[in-house]
């Protein structure tokens, strides 16, 4: 249909963005379970415990499951997408994931009527993540979405990257990905997804609901309050590297700005 | 105090030139570094990486004072250059900051009006811009010593904006601003003892 058109768009504009180096992706990271630094991840995340790994389906559902990452590898057929990626801290990347829609994990549980969220959770493992020791953040790390956000057709479950399996800085062995909101609503390395009736607690809105919005749609009009939104910085372009442009819904306004008809965007940011 | 008697007479024997070639070599280093590759964001990097020099070298130089007061090791013979120093990492800073991570003057602009951190670190280096326009022995001494002192207090709340503006900038709880300004704090309240001594006397 319709959307299924639109997602092709997409895909054939995002052909023309060259993706950054596997090494730049993968050493330049926001996990605050390994650290705040930006290299800290990619030095502390060889503890994250990996194996086994499962994700519960819970809320309101009828029929709530536990899958394992094993038996997901195996029944999901995963593809290549590009998407840009925008960190809300304004710099940016281009990222090769692999993945698969969140949408066909989803369909393997019928909700209840009222579900209108859902709520995502990062694992914990207090022995292996120095940032939870040192309690960085009220952990466990949890994001949401929208129930139609979640199925909307961009939004990934990602299990790699460059066709190597998701490297653990980078949110092993499974997160997810939504290309047209800051970064941090891109959850790593989750374990659970619960649907829900009310608007689901959010580790950044929680902490801060003045700087964080729920819905944190990259939105150039719309400043953090400490920076400004308008321009970001590509990653890879140097010590001279120039600003660039931010897009509305990170280019992708195309497939999502009727998500979001009739809100008023600087209030439900 | 034996320690202290050959630390002060080693300091005597010791010049100061070496601490502004090692400070310039440092910032040609992370320049180096940023040039180089090595870094994935080399600009937010080196912004970083010269604010936090310009920072600790603020806190080093306050440390003179009270090491002279509590351990009788007299260093103050290196305060002038410490604190220089740290003014010239703060520039440095900035110029990253203005020149290489913001680009255009009207944003540089818009951010020290509008965004709070911006403008707590940009009244920091301000107000240091005094004290390191009176560091000469020519300027100190059609000044007097009254004058300068006055000025050079000017650092105690250049380094408190400075420790809040890095504090500002963190996202979540982060340890290291929260040492900085613990170890700040701590060497301030240091002073406030030997500071009544004198009034006193």
């Amino acid at each position: 249909g319709a959307s299924a058109l639109s997602i092709a768009g997409g895909l054939q504009a995002s052909e023309t963005l060259e993706p950054n180096t596997f090494e730049q992706i993968t050493t330049y990271n926001n996990f605050y379970e390994f650290g705040t630094g930006k290299d800290d991840p990619s030095k502390n995340a060889h503890n994250l415990q990996t194996e086994p790994w499962s994700i519960e389906v819970d809320g309101l559902v009828e029929n709530p499951l536990t899958i394992s990452f094993d038996e997901i590898a195996s029944e999901f057929e995963t593809e290549e997408r590009i998407y840009r990626f925008r960190c809300v801290e304004a710099w940016s990347m281009v990222i090769p994931w692999n993945g698969f829609e969140l949408a066909d994990l989803l369909d393997r549980v019928t909700p209840l009527p009222e579900a209108k969220y859902v709520q995502f959770e990062t694992a914990v493992q207090p022995e292996n993540m120095i940032g939870v020791k040192r309690g960085v953040l009220d952990f466990p790390y949890r994001e949401g979405l929208r129930l139609d956000e979640a199925r909307h057709p961009l939004t990934l479950l990602a299990t790699g990257i460059y066709g190597e399996p998701m490297p653990n800085q980078n949110g092993a062995p499974i997160r997810i990905v939504v290309p047209w909101k800051y970064g941090f609503k891109s959850i790593k390395s989750i374990v659970r997804i619960t649907f829900t009736e009310e608007e689901p607690f959010t580790t950044w809105v929680d902490l801060n609901s003045r700087e964080y919005g729920f819905y944190s749609n990259v939105n150039p009009t719309v400043d953090h309050p400490r920076w400004s939104q308008s321009t970001e910085r590509l990653i890879g372009g140097g010590l001279f590297n120039a600003r660039q442009d931010t897009l509305m819904f990170n280019g992708y306004e195309e497939e999502v700005a009727s998500l979001y008809e009739g809100m008023d965007l600087t209030k439900q940011f | 105090m034996a320690v202290a008697d050959r630390i002060n007479q080693g300091a005597r024997k010791m010049p100061i030139w070496p601490l502004y070639l090692l400070a310039l070599a440092y910032a040609g280093y992370q320049f180096w570094l940023g040039l180089s590759g090595v870094w994935v964001e080399p600009i937010n990097t080196l912004e970083r990486q010269y604010g936090e020099a310009a920072l600790t070298m603020l806190i080093v130089s306050l440390t003179i004072t009270p090491i002279r007061e509590y351990l009788r090791i007299n260093l103050i013979k290196f305060r002038r250059a410490l604190g220089l120093i740290a003014f010239f990492f703060v520039v440095a800073h900035f110029l990253v900051w203005a020149l290489l991570d913001v680009q255009s003057a009207s944003r540089v602009w818009a951010d020290i009006v509008k965004r709070p951190y911006v403008t707590v670190g940009m009244v920091g280096f301000v107000l240091l811009i005094p004290l390191a326009a009176t560091s000469a022995n020519r300027i100190i001494r059609k000044i007097g010593p009254i004058l300068w002192r006055r000025i050079h207090s000017l650092v105690y709340p250049a380094v408190l904006l400075a420790c809040l503006h890095y504090l500002w900038l963190a996202r979540g709880f982060q340890i290291e601003p929260i040492a900085y300004l613990v170890i700040t704090i701590g060497l301030l309240v240091l002073r406030l003892k030997p500071v009544k001594r004198r009034v006193a006397a």
